[in-house]
């Protein structure tokens, strides 16, 4: 039990996760799952109560039952102790200080990683503004590889993301040569599907192939199927560069996606046998996102945004190349609006990079969420700010396929220019070699480049 | 392409590639920011489909609409009171208020199958596109001598709330046309969803979809088809959803019709 006194009130929290709950910033998806607090009294009250909780608390009650939950005993069973040392006797509001001091360099913050557990990190969110998320952030360095460097400081990459509904190959590549053109496709080349058969899947994969072997371009590429398509086709010969999985933080709403961490185990050693990596062998891309538990009906009476974080152990298990959060794609029942949207984002590429993932977010809202174009410039600017290591890439911020709103390759190269950021270095010298830089390294497409006629439809090239 | 360099033969290039994807490909630029022209046809597209998601249904034209079948028609309301409510409480959306409840029982019966009209996320999806294709199943139904019960219109209804209408006005199937989430590129597209003995706890798995239903996507003609041989399927199998559908699929394969 954890309780805060408010003047000549008593506040009273049953236990750990209620705690967290009642302490978390309003937003629609725990009003709909019961778990709000009923004043923003109460919630600052739960606030101070978890701002002194020791550290220590978390590894000793946890908030998804250890027994039942296989990603409860993932979090407990690879806590680092020896990294968790330097922390330990802090309390969640300690944690907090101690991370915007000047003692919590890149360094330190990659040292400490492996001993928090994600709830440690919702926690401090939770007590944190949105210019306390973008500090903290900025400070952590995680930088992966497969064929170009990703997380670089100073760098921003794109994933280019050219579907289309019906999967038609040269409406792809269209999309594929507009991003190209624009700088886009540093973090990866990455489709969804509009079916999930295992045919399209190998032919889309070989098309992403052909282009990438033929432009001869330093990144990679990549099918969003399930993971279970993924493997079938390694087996089959399929030109896999990364596995791609959502995931979630509870083991029942993993199941709800189809898979446990046996099978992402399976595929993740299955995708290092390929050894496609020309300078790194970080081989998984994940997709996570506050509220899919809940909309699996497997919270366990969890908050969304811890149950976010936790998503997060699941994922640094496989030392992924990109991990990034839908953030406002499960639309107004989760996130109801720009401002609630805004602040998961930044919570949840916080919670990332303290716990150590190379942590992109795809700005993104429906057309029932209470959002526009202005929340969306308004978070990809703070999270430009935070170091986010990469967001999306759609032609004109339109997703024809999935129906809805992400970033463009031109709110990408605002922010570029904007704040000074730079792809991956290995995509960067790319991007020269084919003449679509100026004078002052800003990308300028002119003339088409010889090799992108590649692209064209026959008779155009 | 832009407006500070120039791009030969750019223009000509994007005009073709434009036929492939309806993506927002080759936009013209001006520096790193889109330039004002497909700047705004992006805004009008988002509005369009925002004042989709917040128009109120006229339920009494689209009564009047869907009443040439001489079936009674009733509207009721879901328990979500409003838009906002409704967009933040699915689980409202899936409820009947008490009145609506009565309403349903005075009509009570044993049908073979009622048509539910809900505005969802796009009123005129509905409010145009449900009369028609109604018209066109009843049609096609025609031969089957159905008992069909008095057509149905929820304000503020998700797809679930026409199980407890089902249920309600004792109807087996349940067939629920509702507006979808309007995209950027079409704000009033139309659902179906078929039911089989739907009851409490039918999950969205029980459930066969026709989505799109608009004339430049799914055909008012094909829909009702499409509504009217997979009704027939259910009825005949005594399934729906993906028991039903993965049957179809064999069908196809086999040569038959879906």
């Amino acid at each position: 039990m954890y309780a805060a006194t408010v003047g000549a009130r008593r506040y009273v929290f049953a236990d750990l996760k209620t705690l967290l709950a009642k302490a978390t910033p309003p937003r629609s998806g725990d009003a709909l799952a019961g778990l709000i607090a009923d004043s923003g009294e109460e919630r600052v009250a739960a606030q101070f109560a978890l701002a002194d909780l020791p550290l220590k608390t978390f590894l000793s009650e946890a908030v998804v039952p250890y027994e039942s939950d296989e990603v409860t005993r993932l979090i407990f069973d690879s806590h680092d102790q020896a990294a968790f040392a330097a922390v330990s006797h802090l309390t969640v509001g300690g944690l907090r200080d101690f991370l915007l001091s000047d003692h919590a360099t890149a360094p330190v913050l990659t040292a400490l990683a492996p001993g928090l557990t994600p709830e440690m990190a919702a926690a401090v969110a939770k007590i944190s503004r949105l210019q306390d998320l973008m500090v903290m952030a900025a400070k952590c360095s995680v930088v992966t590889r497969f064929r170009d460097t990703i997380g670089q400081p100073g760098r921003l990459s794109v994933r280019l993301q050219p579907n289309h509904p019906t999967d038609d190959a040269r409406g792809i590549a269209a999309s594929i040569l507009d991003g190209l053109l624009l700088g886009a496709g540093d973090a990866v080349i990455g489709i969804n599907p509009a079916t999930d058969s295992p045919e399209r899947t190998h032919a889309l994969l070989s098309m992403l192939d052909n282009i990438r072997a033929k432009l001869d371009i330093p990144t990679q590429t990549c099918v969003l199927a399930h993971v279970t398509t993924t493997l079938d086709l390694i087996g089959q010969g399929s030109p896999v560069d990364l596995t791609f999985q959502s995931i979630a933080g509870t083991q029942a709403a993993n199941k709800s996606f189809g898979i446990d961490l046996a099978l992402l185990t399976e595929a993740h050693e299955a995708t290092l046998s390929l050894k496609r990596g020309t300078i790194g062998d970080n081989v998984m891309y994940f997709e996570t996102g506050q509220g899919s538990a809940l909309s699996a009906n497997s919270h366990h009476g969890v908050d969304q945004q811890t149950l976010e974080a936790r998503a997060y152990a699941v994922a640094r298990k496989f030392r992924p190349l990109l991990v990034n959060s839908v953030v406002g794609f499960i639309g107004p029942e989760y996130l109801y609006d720009g401002k609630q949207i805004t602040r998961a984002g930044l919570e949840d590429h916080f919670c990332g990079k303290l716990l150590g993932l190379p942590m992109g977010v795809d700005v993104c809202y429906t057309n029932h969420a209470e959002a526009d174009q202005d929340d969306a410039d308004a978070l990809l600017t703070l999270l430009t700010a935070a170091g986010v290591t990469f967001v999306m890439g759609v032609p004109g911020a339109d997703d024809v396929m999935l129906g809805y709103q992400s970033t463009s390759f031109h709110d990408a190269l605002a922010m570029r220019d904007l704040m000074g950021r730079k792809p991956a270095p290995e995509f960067e010298s790319w991007l020269t070699r084919q003449g679509v830089m100026d004078d002052t390294k800003r990308i300028r497409p002119r003339a088409l480049p010889p090799h992108f006629k590649a692209l064209l439809p026959a008779g155009q090239a | 392409m832009s407006n500070d360099d120039s791009t030969p033969a750019a223009a000509d290039i994007w005009t073709e590639l434009r036929r492939l994807t309806a993506a927002r490909i080759g936009l013209e630029r001006s520096g790193a920011s889109l330039a004002t022209a497909p700047l705004l046809a992006f805004q009008l597209a988002h509005a369009q489909a925002r004042d989709a998601v917040h128009a109120e249904l006229d339920a009494p034209r689209l009564a009047s609409d869907v009443a040439l079948h001489g079936l009674p028609v009733l509207t009721i309301e879901s328990a979500a009171a409003d838009k906002k409510t409704y967009l933040m409480r699915p689980d409202l959306g899936r409820a009947l208020t008490a009145a609506g409840e009565a309403a349903l029982a005075s009509h009570a019966g044993a049908y073979d199958v009622v048509f539910v009209v809900s505005d969802g996320l796009s009123a005129r999806a509905v409010e145009v596109h449900a009369a028609p294709v109604i018209t066109e199943a009843m049609a096609l139904l025609r031969t089957d001598a159905l008992h069909i019960a008095p057509i149905v219109i929820v304000r503020h209804g998700r797809v679930a709330i026409g199980d407890a209408v089902a249920a309600l006005l004792g109807a087996q199937s349940a067939v629920m046309l509702i507006g979808e989430r309007p995209g950027l590129s079409a704000p009033d597209s139309m659902g179906a969803y078929l039911t089989f003995q739907p009851n409490a706890k039918t999950s969205d798995a029980d459930r066969n979809c026709i989505s799109n239903i608009r004339p430049a996507g799914i055909g008012y003609a094909d829909a009702a088809f499409k509504l009217a041989h997979l009704l027939k399927a259910m009825r005949k199998r005594g399934v729906s959803g993906i028991r039903l559908k993965d049957d179809s699929e064999r069908l196809r394969i086999g040569g038959g019709p879906l």
